[in-house]
């Protein structure tokens, strides 16, 4: 086993135990926030990291997905339904948005997709026989899958690990795919990808669709823990909030929307109850992050590591050496 | 204030309290022992801060006054911030009762925030004091853990009609308040009980919250001989400016936060004759608004307004409901009996007492922007003109008849030609 592995797999059984080391349902609740912010922010990861496209509107597509679902759901028809037209429903949303950002890249695809999110709270907040308005629609059951109940902290929890696992391999088979690695050729080089026969813009549509099922999936976990949903889930602040996670963390890595997610939540949630000017903290933590690992944390602790490694290296050449040969 | 710190000298002080009430009460003491712990949803971040901050002002007067104690026992005050959106709310929420364990929820301030949290409150039993207005949480769909001294949206705005009506002689009168819920409720309110007195609405116009100028709308104002606006938060400053600047010279009325006693200090002559109502007055000569903005002003140097007095009598309630329960808060049900049961006589805003829907009964104050009479330092003074007493959120409809037409919204009532 590659010790890349083997992290991954710890990283895994942590996240299993993770609810029997903290006991306490107020945390738990805060880990499955987390998770769910995380998969948004990896959905926005796709876009940012891998297709070079900063969208502004991601919590538009969320937003739909939860708004699909309540809506369903008071309809009196079951969960699957619910979850089932919210996936369909969001990708439909998203290819309309795609089509229409795609048109665009650089700072025009921002302000494009600021638009549209924008206009997509405006229909949140002013669609009142739909959205319910500002009061906001409450959703009063959480699923049952396979006769597990999600009510309990615990219960969501577990679910909320899976679907995150899940969306962690998709993002990663689908970056290493043949389409992946397409899509970071357009990123690089949009022009030779065109000149050599790629179709960039059937490349990018492509992973925005993905990026907007992952804003789907997050956005139904969302509206199941929150049991509630209103328009501010959707404004421009919630859609700044997971581009922040994804640069805080990292873009174009797998685990640096999961820091940057555990980093906004904790902050927002947790750090909160002791300082007031938990919004000033966080905004010194960021520019911190710019100043120091304008990178991101992932890659930038990646390379104090690998900077330290080499250091040690220069001063102790055998010792690092040997342990090097003992690497498998 | 930092959490962290008040907490530890609040545990330090409340261990010294518990020694020296066990020394001398010896055998009744294990109950009392465990501090009554307080919890408040405000949001200390964003646009609605300075209200939030307000609050939690108000709260921490009362206790200081009663020496951090209510219905005979110590307590443990938590504030958390909710930032002002709703999934802040609902972890919030959860903090507190999951985490903090406490034993009653003061707040939260918006109505999207009390809607966010409203199933959760339900399931955990939590007897939830609220400020927000969403009037249906009192109404149509009652919540019966939640108990509100403060006012629906329509409360004050209802006799502000009739007022409108019958003494300021409006005929005709357009209405003007941002485009949510809440400002939908108070114009609803205000036009159901002006026209059943004989006015007219002859437009309602709903600019979005946050707009940098109100010009365009305050253009369309015309045809009336009055305006009723609703603004909530600072926007009342901003419109009453731009309303003035554009050369309009109708009476302006409003609401209990469209001239708040709190933006006093930051109206200048354009306020004078804004014609207010509102369930608290800072003028109210009685003894115990005198004792309340005397220590306010002491321990913070602010001038209260609605916010801290709301939250202020909220702590009247909880301790009077705590008394009555003989200091037993353990058993939701009985505690939550006890708390709607509560009537005071000496809260700021006056007599108090609660519908069997859980919502306020007590006095709306009609007050007008002067110079006559300004006290502690400030210019403008809200001179209460004329008093409603026991005035319920049905307003003089029968209850029946009055929640037999739907919530107040955007079109309803609908306009009518009159």
């Amino acid at each position: 086993m590659t010790p890349r592995r083997a992290a991954i797999v710890a990283g895994i059984i942590v996240l299993i135990a993770l609810p029997f080391a903290i006991g306490e349902d107020y945390y738990i609740n805060i880990a499955s926030q987390i998770l769910l912010y995380a998969i948004f922010a990896l959905g926005i990861d796709v876009l940012i990291g891998y297709a070079g496209l900063v969208s502004l509107g991601h919590a538009g597509l969320f937003g739909i997905a939860a708004y699909i679902i309540a809506n369903v759901l008071a309809a009196g028809y079951g969960h699957t339904v619910a979850i089932v037209a919210a996936l369909i429903g969001t990708l439909i949303a998203t290819a309309g948005f795609a089509a229409v950002a795609l048109r665009s890249a650089g700072i025009t695809f921002i302000m494009i997709t600021l638009a549209l999110g924008e206009i997509i709270w405006g229909l949140a907040y002013r669609w009142i026989s739909v959205t319910n308005g500002d009061n906001g629609i409450s959703v009063t059951t959480r699923p049952m899958p396979f006769g597990l109940s999600l009510a309990s902290p615990r219960g969501f929890y577990d679910a909320t690990l899976i679907i995150f696992l899940l969306a962690m391999v998709a993002v990663a088979i689908f970056v290493h795919s043949p389409l992946g690695v397409a899509l970071a050729g357009t990123r690089d080089q949009p022009r030779r990808m065109n000149a050599l026969g790629y179709h960039v813009w059937m490349i990018r549509f492509l992973a925005f669709l993905f990026s907007g099922f992952l804003s789907a999936v997050s956005g139904i976990l969302f509206v199941y823990y929150n049991e509630f949903i209103s328009p501010q889930a959707l404004a421009l602040p919630a859609s700044a909030a997971g581009v922040l996670m994804v640069i805080a963390g990292g873009a174009g890595t797998l685990l640096g929307p999961v820091v940057g997610s555990a980093l906004v939540v904790i902050v927002q949630n947790v750090v909160s109850a002791y300082i007031t000017r938990w919004n000033l903290m966080l905004g010194a933590i960021f520019v911190a992050i710019v100043i120091f690992m304008p990178e991101g944390l992932v890659p930038g602790v990646r390379r104090l590591v690998q900077a330290t490694r080499r250091a040690a290296a220069r001063r102790w050449p055998r010792a690092m050496a040997s342990r090097l040969r003992s690497k498998p | 204030m930092s959490r962290k710190v008040s907490r530890r000298t609040l545990l330090a002080g409340t261990a010294v309290g518990a020694a020296a009430a066990m020394a001398r009460f010896p055998a009744p003491a294990i109950a009392q022992a465990a501090p009554f712990k307080l919890g408040l949803l405000t949001v200390k971040t964003g646009p609605l801060a300075q209200g939030g901050i307000q609050m939690e002002q108000g709260v921490l007067t009362y206790l200081k006054e009663k020496n951090y104690t209510m219905g005979g026992r110590k307590v443990d005050f938590i504030s958390a911030d909710t930032g002002g959106n709703p999934a802040g709310a609902k972890t919030k929420a959860q903090e507190l009762v999951e985490r903090d364990k406490v034993d009653v929820i003061l707040g939260p301030l918006a109505a999207f925030e009390l809607y966010a949290i409203n199933e959760y409150v339900q399931q955990q039993k939590m007897p939830t004091l609220s400020l927000a207005a969403a009037d249906n949480l009192t109404q149509r769909t009652p919540n019966p853990y939640l108990l509100r001294a403060s006012a629906t949206s329509s409360q004050a705005m209802q006799p502000m009609g009739h007022y409108a009506a019958t003494e300021l002689k409006l005929k005709r009168v357009v209405c003007i308040v941002e485009d949510f819920a809440f400002g939908y409720e108070q114009m609803g309110g205000f036009q159901a009980a002006f026209q059943k007195d004989g006015g007219c609405v002859v437009n309602k116009l709903w600019p979005p919250i946050v707009t940098p100028d109100y010009t365009p709308y305050i253009a369309q104002i015309s045809g009336c001989d009055g305006v009723c606006q609703g603004f909530a938060g600072s926007n009342p400053l901003r419109f009453m400016k731009q309303y003035a600047s554009a050369g309009l010279k109708y009476p302006v009325v409003t609401g209990e936060t469209g001239a708040d006693d709190a933006l006093l200090k930051s109206f200048g002559d354009e306020a004078l004759g804004l014609v207010s109502a509102c369930p608290y007055t800072l003028d109210n000569p009685i003894e115990p608004n005198q004792r309340f903005v005397s220590e306010i002003m002491k321990n913070y140097s602010v001038i209260p307004g609605f916010y801290a007095a709301g939250l202020y009598v909220n702590c009247q309630v909880v301790d009077a409901g705590l008394t009555k329960a003989g200091g037993d808060a353990s058993d939701k049900e009985k505690f939550m009996a006890a708390l709607k049961s509560v009537s005071l006589t000496d809260t700021p805003r006056g007599p108090i007492k609660f519908d069997h829907l859980n919502n306020v009964i007590g006095n709306i104050y009609i007050r007008r922007i002067g110079t006559e009479g300004a006290k502690y330092g400030l210019k403008l003074w809200n001179k209460t003109i004329h008093t409603y007493t026991n005035v319920s959120q049905f307003w003089t409809w029968p209850e029946k008849e009055f929640l037999a037409h739907p919530v107040y919204s955007r079109n309803y009532p609908p306009l009518t030609k009159c």
